[in-house]
């Protein structure tokens, strides 16, 4: 086998890891929602526990990064490749966090019945789970249009989360018992425009993969 | 005024009797800077290293045209004194080749060409030059000896002291570490950045790190040309060529 072919199985071991690892967080997303939602708790504990499972794909991804950093001395695109995905499962770790965080909140919620319905907040995680995929697809595919349409669909989520904020507010002002449910909406939410920005941020660096050019670099 | 030192080349065409080694090249190369020829064996880096010192003059049925100038000066004019550019352009080869005698002796061979006659003028360039090279504590005592009985990383250091001694404002660096160990490369490399306060360095090099260690330019030659020249960081994080990008990672084919 050539040392170029090892290098690209290399490559693709990495590759295939973060699929695993991206495909793994679009659930606990989603998973995370609907058992807020339907007020499940297992549901909740195993979104809860598969973050341990995240960690360990952050590990094994920057272990094979940084082996092939050392071993092969990959420059040009290869270069960019890897030092991307390894800037990439920095974010992905995080949302990993904040996608177990919102199962800790759903289970500290229980089966006390919500204060309002949750329209909002589900479309936020929909358009979160949406850009966590869209971004490791992009760098997969090397498709610099949808990593570069990721700021336009955070535009939504944001736009998403300030109606959550304004209603929650309301809520509030119309009976201050609705004030402890709110807050922990609120910091779901907060979560969810999060996970938007980390998903930004995979972003730029699948453009950097891809052009050389990173977002960062204008400002 | 002080001289310059930097190099510009323009249109220049190398024939090897019919074999058009390099093709209408065109260069700007910076005073105090390393600048790194990479490229496959037989792209013409070294053909066109030894361009600026007309190394070629001495290969029969070679012809070089264009324009080679250094500061101001021409150096393909038909009246450039050849002894005295090469005393302002040193070179230090692929192997090292120290003249069969002693240390001292190799140091002190330009000087002396070059009129160079008191024993403690001489004394002194042969220090300073030591020194530079980073090999002055490993030979002090034995000046007298044999330059052949040095190990393979003293004698390019010696080599390089040999080429100062000249008092060179460009040196030119044929592949000067490929025969060497890691240690003696490192104590090359690291003595090539200390030189290019003081000189312009060209380097030839078939060592991708060594390329991005130590220079700020690199050439990618490729059939005689020169297909990509931009910042080393560039070069190695973004080329724009395909085919520099193919060569540096390993694409061939």
């Amino acid at each position: 086998m050539s040392i170029r072919a090892k290098y690209e199985i290399e490559l693709k071991n990495v590759f295939d890891n973060l699929v695993l690892m991206c495909r793994s967080i679009e659930l606990m997303i989603e998973n995370g929602i609907k058992a807020l939602v339907n007020h499940d708790m297992e549901l909740a504990k195993e979104v809860y526990e598969e973050d341990k499972f995240i960690n360990r794909m952050e590990r094994d991804i920057e272990q094979n990064c940084l082996k092939i950093l050392l071993m092969e001395h990959p420059v040009a695109s290869d270069f960019r490749e890897v030092s991307a995905a390894l800037k990439m499962i920095t974010d992905l770790e995080r949302i990993g966090d904040q996608a177990r965080d919102i199962a800790e909140i759903t289970i500290q919620i229980g089966d006390k019945e919500h204060i309002k319905q949750l329209e909002h907040i589900k479309q936020m995680a929909e358009y979160a789970a949406k850009m966590v995929k869209d971004g490791v697809l992009a760098y997969i595919n090397r498709d610099l249009a949808l990593a570069k349409s990721l700021d336009d669909t955070d535009d939504n989520v944001d736009n998403l989360f300030n109606t959550v904020m304004a209603d929650l507010v309301e809520l509030i002002k119309q009976n201050p018992d609705n004030a402890e449910q709110a807050i922990m909406f609120m910091m779901i939410a907060k979560y969810l425009e999060r996970i938007g920005d980390h998903a930004v941020n995979i972003g730029e660096w699948v453009e950097y993969a891809i052009t050389g050019q990173h977002q960062g670099d204008n400002f | 005024m002080n001289k310059k030192y930097d190099i510009t080349v323009r249109n220049c065409n190398l024939f090897y009797k019919d074999f058009h080694a390099l093709k209408n090249l065109n260069i700007d190369i910076a005073e105090n800077e390393i600048t790194a020829f990479i490229g496959p064996s037989g792209c013409g880096k070294s053909s066109f290293l030894k361009v600026f010192n007309r190394m070629n003059d001495l290969i029969e049925g070679c012809k070089i045209t264009g324009e080679v100038i250094i500061g101001d000066m021409n150096i393909y004019d038909k009246d450039i004194d050849i002894t005295m550019l090469r005393k302002e352009v040193g070179m230090v080869f692929q192997k090292p080749n120290p003249f069969p005698m002693s240390i001292y002796d190799n140091i002190a061979f330009a000087p002396r060409t070059f009129g160079v006659k008191k024993k403690s003028e001489l004394d002194e360039i042969v220090e300073k030059s030591l020194r530079r090279a980073s090999i002055w504590d490993e030979v002090k005592d034995r000046l007298k000896k044999d330059a052949l009985g040095m190990s393979g990383g003293q004698q390019q250091r010696l080599c390089i002291a040999r080429a100062l001694a000249a008092s060179p404002k460009i040196l030119l660096m044929d592949e000067p570490t490929s025969a060497l160990d890691p240690i003696s490369t490192g104590k090359i490399e690291e003595l090539v950045n200390e030189l290019k306060e003081n000189y312009t360095i060209v380097i030839v090099t078939h060592n991708m790190q060594q390329a991005t260690r130590i220079s700020d330019k690199t050439a990618f030659f490729l059939l005689g040309e020169i297909i990509e020249y931009d910042k080393t960081e560039n070069i190695f994080s973004n080329p724009k060529d395909k085919r520099t990008e193919n060569y540096i990672s390993g694409r061939f084919g």
